[in-house]
């Protein structure tokens, strides 16, 4: 039924205008099995900011542990159950899968699914002039393929020998032999086949995104006219496209190698008592596939928070992005080198080391267009007139991070500097920082930023200020600090740190960052908070509560299943054109055509402007 | 009782919290002040922003140079460290610099051009010299990073030098074995389907040169002279790590890998450098194997080279502590193997159970 009305709006694209056939759907097809870009985003949102609660209560639990190693932990009991012992401590293996899953949750399940599945889906047919994705319905298949995925994932918790815990690299033979922890086995088996579910759900997402935006343009909206927003999630989805099915590949044999006795991963093992008759494999090859695709999921993560950040910072500063072209370059530039760069994750894995320099050499390349988009930032809040919307202030916050973590990034792609700091709490600091806290901030800008088009209804200002101060503060509190301790050599995934003389100290330090990660954790409910209760009952948005050019503007305060009530607008010119001087206002939106603004036109636009049919 | 009273006063600071945000807003709708697209506290935000710029930057210094870089900066106590860290500072130099400025300029345009209302954005797209001079630097400074850092990555992971010793480094769950070639200087052959409860290495015993083989309880080396480690690993990947030798390299089952260093520092020597009488360099886990990853500990002593020298002819054989091992010793080596071991009372060996043998007396 609805599959039929999305083919029908598809042919109608450009210039219908009787498009009034819109008729009511059941609650099921309409909230549930939704082919609505608008209630798939939504979908994904929501799941999403569950996973991300998830993620996060577990981190705390795990901060509890490092911070204060000799607590009491018996009232996480009714929780975790037998993980605490008796005497009230943390199972060190459950520590481990804990960390597992917090990795695995805030990669794949919030900062890919709930960042690109949200604002791919919402903002490329609302900001191209769409009625809907390309199709509907592998847009459905998309969620609830990730939905499936997030059952499994979160049903492997509850198993009792624990999930997955190899970390979230699942690096065999650790996460291959059922022998060598009690989370590769079951566990590691519901990880492999939710990831598998996951991929899937990436590339239908990825696909629909991409044809998307390469046919389903409005009038006028030439590439060079997209917003930021559109380029970041455009060029993602084609990241995802090339990279996830590596990691399909990667998983698979390890898969083999678990269950039909293959050795593409294992090779010389003795374990549990006895020699495997495994060989001629190497964990290398894994880690070689594995971070083919891992690598450029980074970007996937970051590339569009970047894109948000881009389109909030311009609309709040009233000013053009600076240097929209170089720009797109950068997001070109930075996707094409993320393919080259995988192996500086493998520094110190025994890669030959002429390899390692190579890639030393491509990594501190990536250096570059990452470091004009910062500058280009910082360019356009210059001679601004900023307005600071908890949106904005989660931009300029995302911003800080990217250069923070950015520059640790230049140790960390050092082969000579990394072979000291590898694996160490600075690694953690660092990205954390450069694509934890940065994109989950792109996260947020984008919620704030989107959240009256998503349910016609204002965020609260003040709250939103709270939360964007504690989150803020608090990230760099927990994470700052670990570089400190990484660079005395502190170990990552430790469940404890007394065993050894040189890590003994650095405990108040420990505490320090445990009690701010708990703040911060806290400070996430104000949010959600702010969230909810304001998708029923905050203020009537108006349509355009930000001035702010781009077409989603343009839509009905609710915009229903279509899109546009009537006809699709046509775009005139490209999305940045804030304070132009000589025009009345400080935005000219996309849909205003040159011969209307005369006042504002350069001589190239007065050309342009000649070429436009006069509007009806 | 207690967390009856918790639950309920928690409920209580919620319900209050929502009350005072119900007010606010109601007040917020009463002033009309959402008629305005600009927050009303604009202005503050925006010196709330200065404020952590400023902020930041005291905490930053203090918590940097206020005595307590002596904890975290540990003493090197190796040749290429010395290099490794010089690299690592001048890394910091520069990102430092570029870090306090970029966010000098964020924070400080995000206060200096706040939205006031007469104040008109200036139109500013682009400006292809800057966008120029800003891919150009970053580039030139890159590539001086790269290139010494390739230096330091190429002379540190090249073939060790003539004359190393070479000692074998084993990580399984959980612990460390290390064995060291004896007295010929060679270590002898593995092989993993012979490891057993006893022979945790899997040392092959068909090869000579592992007759005098040794595996001791910790781990000494020479100061001054190169030190090769081989390492594998048996079950997981392992990781070698020191941080004071800046020394680290994955321990891989079926692939086995390598790391040379030259120790500078005796243990008694970091012992009055650090003012910690017990000081030990210790070997540490760093890649994820297990539960018990956390615990793998082991001590490296670094001697003076004749104490080293001493310490290295006082260790037995393996095969001498383990004299029923020479069953695996193919039959014409048998005598070979128990003189290199020093085993002095063989003859046994032909008796059909060799595990009568008690060669160590």
């Amino acid at each position: 039924m609805s599959i039929t009305d999305i083919q029908v709006t598809d042919e109608l694209v450009h210039g219908d205008d009787h498009h009034e056939e819109h008729h009511e759907q059941s609650f099921i097809f309409k909230y549930i099995f939704s082919t609505d870009h608008k209630t798939i985003a939504k979908q994904f949102l929501i799941t999403g900011i569950f996973w991300a609660i998830l993620g996060g209560g577990l981190s705390v639990i795990f901060r509890l542990q490092l911070g204060f190693p000799d607590m009491d932990m018996g009232f996480l009991q009714p929780f975790l159950g037998d993980w605490i012992s008796n005497s009230g401590k943390l199972d060190p293996e459950f520590y481990l899968a804990m960390i597992t899953m917090h990795g695995t949750i805030m990669v794949f399940f919030v900062l890919t699914a709930g960042l690109s599945g949200t604002f791919s889906n919402y903002l490329i047919p609302l900001q191209l002039g769409a009625r809907d994705m390309a199709s509907g319905f592998m847009n459905l298949l998309s969620y609830w393929f990730f939905f499936l995925s997030s059952v499994i994932m979160f049903i492997s918790m509850f198993l009792s020998t624990g999930p997955a815990s190899g970390g979230w690299t699942i690096y065999p033979p650790l996460s291959a032999l059922p022998q060598a922890m009690s989370g590769s086995g079951m566990g590691m088996t519901l990880w492999l086949v939710s990831m598998v579910f996951f991929i899937a759900s990436t590339l239908l997402g990825g696909i629909n995104y991409i044809t998307t935006v390469i046919n389903l343009r409005t009038e006028g909206m030439t590439f060079r006219r997209m917003p930021l927003t559109i380029w970041a999630f455009f060029i993602t989805a084609v990241l995802g496209l090339l990279s996830f099915p590596v990691l399909v590949a990667c998983v698979l044999l390890l898969v083999f190698d678990r269950s039909f006795g293959t050795s593409f991963y294992l090779s010389e093992i003795f374990i549990g008592g006895e020699a495997l008759p495994n060989l001629g494999g190497s964990p290398i090859l894994f880690q070689h596939l594995f971070w083919f695709l891992g690598h450029p999921e980074v970007y996937i993560v970051i590339l569009p928070a970047l894109g948000i950040t881009s389109e909030v910072i311009s609309t709040n500063s009233r000013k053009p992005i600076f240097g929209y072209t170089a720009m797109i370059g950068s997001i070109l530039a930075i996707a094409f080198l993320s393919f080259i760069v995988w192996a500086h994750h493998m520094f110190i894995t025994g890669m030959n080391p002429f390899l390692g320099s190579i890639f030393m050499f491509l990594t501190l390349i990536i250096a570059i267009p990452s470091a004009v988009k910062a500058f280009n930032y910082i360019t356009t809040l210059w001679k601004g007139n900023l307005v600071f919307t908890p949106a904005m202030l989660f931009s300029i916050g995302l911003v800080s991070f990217f250069i923070s973590g950015g520059l640790t990034g230049l140790f960390l792609g050092n082969a000579a500097i990394d072979i000291n700091l590898h694996d160490t709490y600075f690694v953690v600091a660092h990205f954390h920082l450069v694509m934890g806290s940065a994109a989950f901030f792109g996260l947020l800008a984008g919620v704030y930023h989107w959240f009256p088009k998503m349910f016609g209804r204002m965020m609260d200002e003040k709250l939103g200020y709270i939360h964007f101060w504690l989150t803020f503060v608090g990230v760099y509190l927990v994470f700052f600090p670990l570089h400190y301790i990484g660079i005395a050599g502190f170990p990552r995934r430790y469940y404890s740190f007394t065993n050894f003389d040189a890590f003994s100290s650095f405990v108040d330090l420990n505490s320090f960052v445990t009690v701010a990660a708990i703040i911060t954790f806290g400070a996430q409910f104000i949010f959600l908070f702010n969230f909810f209760y304001n998708i029923f009952k905050g203020k009537k948005a108006p349509l355009n509560p930000w001035n702010s050019n781009t077409l989603e503007w343009t839509t009905p305060r609710i915009p229903e299943h279509g899109n546009w009530p009537g006809e699709i607008p046509k775009v005139y010119r490209w999305p940045y054109d804030y304070s132009k001087p000589g025009a009345k206002d400080d935005f000219i939106p996309q849909t205003v055509p040159y011969h209307q603004t005369k006042e504002s036109n350069t001589d190239f636009e007065n050309e342009e402007s000649k070429k436009e049919q006069p509007a009806t | 009782m207690l967390n009856t009273i918790i639950i309920i006063a928690a409920i209580l600071i919620l319900v209050i919290l929502f009350a005072i945000f119900r007010v606010s807003s109601l007040v917020d709708v009463i002033k009309g002040d959402s008629s305005t697209k600009i927050p009303s506290s604009n202005g503050l935000q925006a010196n709330l922003l200065l404020l952590f710029l400023i902020a930041g930057l005291i905490g930053g210094f203090y918590y940097s140079f206020g005595g307590l870089e002596d904890d975290f900066v540990l003493p090197v106590a190796s040749k290429h460290g010395v290099i490794t860290d010089t690299l690592f500072w001048w890394t910091m130099a520069i990102t430092g610099v570029v870090f306090i400025v970029t966010h000098i300029f964020l924070f400080g345009f995000s206060w200096k051009y706040q939205h006031r209302k007469n104040q008109v954005a200036y139109f500013y797209p682009h400006n292809n010299k800057l966008e120029m001079i800003w891919t150009i630097i970053p580039a030139i400074v890159l590539a001086a990073l790269v290139f010494t850092g390739w230096k330091a990555w190429m002379d540190i992971t090249r073939e060790s030098p003539e004359g190393s010793e070479v000692i074998e480094i084993m990580g399984y769950q959980y612990a460390w074995s290390v064995r060291y070639p004896g007295a010929d200087n060679v270590l002898g052959d593995y092989d993993y389907l012979k490891i057993d409860a006893t022979n945790q290495m899997g040392i092959d015993f068909s090869d000579r040169a592992s007759f005098d083989d040794f595996i001791p309880r910790e781990i000494h080396v020479p100061k001054g002279k190169p030190v090769r480690f081989n390492i594998r690993a048996r079950d997981v990947i392992h990781s070698v790590y020191q941080p004071h030798f800046r020394l680290q390299m994955n321990a891989v089952p079926g692939m086995p890998t390598q790391f040379w260093f030259e120790p500078t520092k005796t243990t008694e020597e970091m012992r009055v450098e650090t003012k910690n009488p017990d000081f030990q360099y210790e070997l540490v886990c760093n890649k994820i194997c297990g539960q018990g990853h956390f615990a793998m500990r082991y001590i490296i002593v670094v001697d003076e080279l004749e104490d080293y020298k001493e310490w290295f002819k006082s260790q037995e054989p393996w095969l001498k502590q383990n004299a029923d091992y020479l069953t695996e010793v193919p039959a014409k080596l048998r005598e070979a193997a128990s003189i290199v071991a020093g085993i002095e009372n063989p003859s046994d060996l032909d008796a059909p159970n060799g595990l009568t043998i008690s060669g160590s007396k």
